[in-house]
C-alpha cells in the first residue's frame, strides 16, 4: 500500500483541479510522440504522424489524450487503491495492446513537463514531488499485470 | 540518436535565449533533483543545507549550468571538450550515471516552467537529445 502525507493528497487533488484536461493529454500524448519518436509504433492507426505539425493538430492523437486523463482521474479519486483501479487497464495495456512497459515514464515525463508549463513557478519543487511520486505508483500498476 | 545540424542549431539559439537566467535555471534544476529524487542527496551529505534555494545548491547550481553553457559551446566535440569533467565524475565524484539522466529530466522540468511558450517538442526533443549526449561523453572514462 502506498502511504500519501495529507500535503501530498492536497497538492494532486489541487494539481488536477487547476489543470486543463483538454489541453494537457493532446498535450503531452502529442509531446511524447515528437520527442520519443519510436512510441508512435503504438498509433499506427491514428493517420498522419509524419511531423510535429501534423501530430500536434491530428484529432485522433487529441482524443487519446483527453482518454489518458480520464483515466488519470480515475487514479486521483481513488489514491488509496490506484493497484487495483488499474488492474484491467494494466492487462489490456499488457495483452492487447502489447506496449512495452518502459515507455509508460516517457509519457509521464511528457506529463510533467506539459503540466510544469501550465502551472509556472507554482509547479515548485514540493509540487513537483508529488506529482512526480503519483506518476510513479500509476507507471507501477500499469506494471503490474504484465507477465 | 546523435545530434543532426538542426539539433545542434535548435539548441544553440534557444539557449541563447535562456542564458540570462542561467543561475536560476542551474539552482532550479539542483534544487529539484534533490527534492523530487531524494535518493541523490547521498552525493551531497558533506553539504550543510540542501534545501532549495540554499547557498551550497545556488553555488552547485551555477557550476552545472555553467558547464553545460560551454559545452552548448563545444557541441561538435563533446567527447572532447568533457574529458576532464569525465575524469572527475569517473575517478573522484563517482556518480553514478544513471543519475546523469535524472538531472536532465530536471533541467528539462525548469526549462517548461520558466520558457512554457518557447519550449516548444521540437526544443524538447534537440534538448532531451544534447543532455543525453552530455550525459554520454561524461560516461566516456568510467570504465
Amino acid at each position: 500500500m502506498v502511504a500519501w502525507t495529507d500535503l501530498e493528497r492536497v497538492t494532486i487533488k489541487d494539481i488536477f483541479s487547476k489543470i486543463d484536461y483538454e489541453v494537457v493529454g493532446p498535450a503531452a500524448i502529442s509531446r511524447c510522440l515528437i520527442v520519443y519518436p519510436w512510441t508512435q509504433r503504438y498509433f499506427a492507426g491514428f493517420g498522419n504522424l509524419y511531423n510535429a505539425a501534423a501530430i500536434t493538430s491530428n484529432p485522433k492523437v487529441a482524443a487519446h489524450g483527453k482518454v489518458v486523463m480520464q483515466g488519470l482521474e480515475k487514479a486521483v479519486k481513488n489514491m488509496d487503491n490506484i493497484k487495483a483501479t488499474f488492474t484491467e487497464l494494466s492487462t489490456l495495456h499488457s495483452e492487447k495492446l502489447q506496449v512495452d512497459p518502459d515507455n509508460f515514464m516517457l509519457l509521464g515525463d511528457c506529463l510533467a513537463i506539459v503540466v510544469a508549463a501550465q502551472l509556472g513557478k507554482d509547479f515548485t519543487p514540493v509540487v513537483h514531488a508529488a506529482f512526480q511520486k503519483f506518476l510513479a505508483v500509476v507507471v507501477s500498476s500499469l506494471r503490474r499485470q504484465y507477465y | 540518436m546523435s545530434l543532426s545540424a538542426k539539433d545542434k542549431e535548435t539548441v544553440k539559439a534557444f539557449w541563447a535565449k535562456v542564458s540570462g537566467r542561467a543561475g536560476d535555471i542551474g539552482s532550479d534544476a539542483v534544487a529539484r533533483m534533490l527534492t523530487v529524487y531524494p535518493q541523490t542527496k547521498t552525493y551531497f551529505s558533506h553539504w550543510k543545507d540542501l534545501s532549495p534555494g540554499s547557498a551550497p545548491v545556488r553555488k552547485h547550481g551555477g557550476i552545472v549550468v555553467a558547464s553545460i553553457t560551454d559545452a552548448v559551446n563545444k557541441i561538435d566535440d563533446l567527447a572532447g571538450s568533457l574529458l576532464t569533467l569525465s575524469e572527475l565524475h569517473a575517478f573522484t565524484l563517482r556518480v553514478d550515471p544513471a543519475n546523469f539522466k535524472i538531472l536532465a529530466q530536471n533541467i528539462l522540468v525548469v526549462l517548461a516552467t520558466m520558457f512554457p511558450v518557447d519550449f516548444t517538442p521540437e526544443v524538447h526533443m534537440a534538448l532531451d537529445k544534447f543532455l543525453g549526449a552530455l550525459a554520454r561523453a561524461l560516461s566516456e572514462k568510467y570504465r
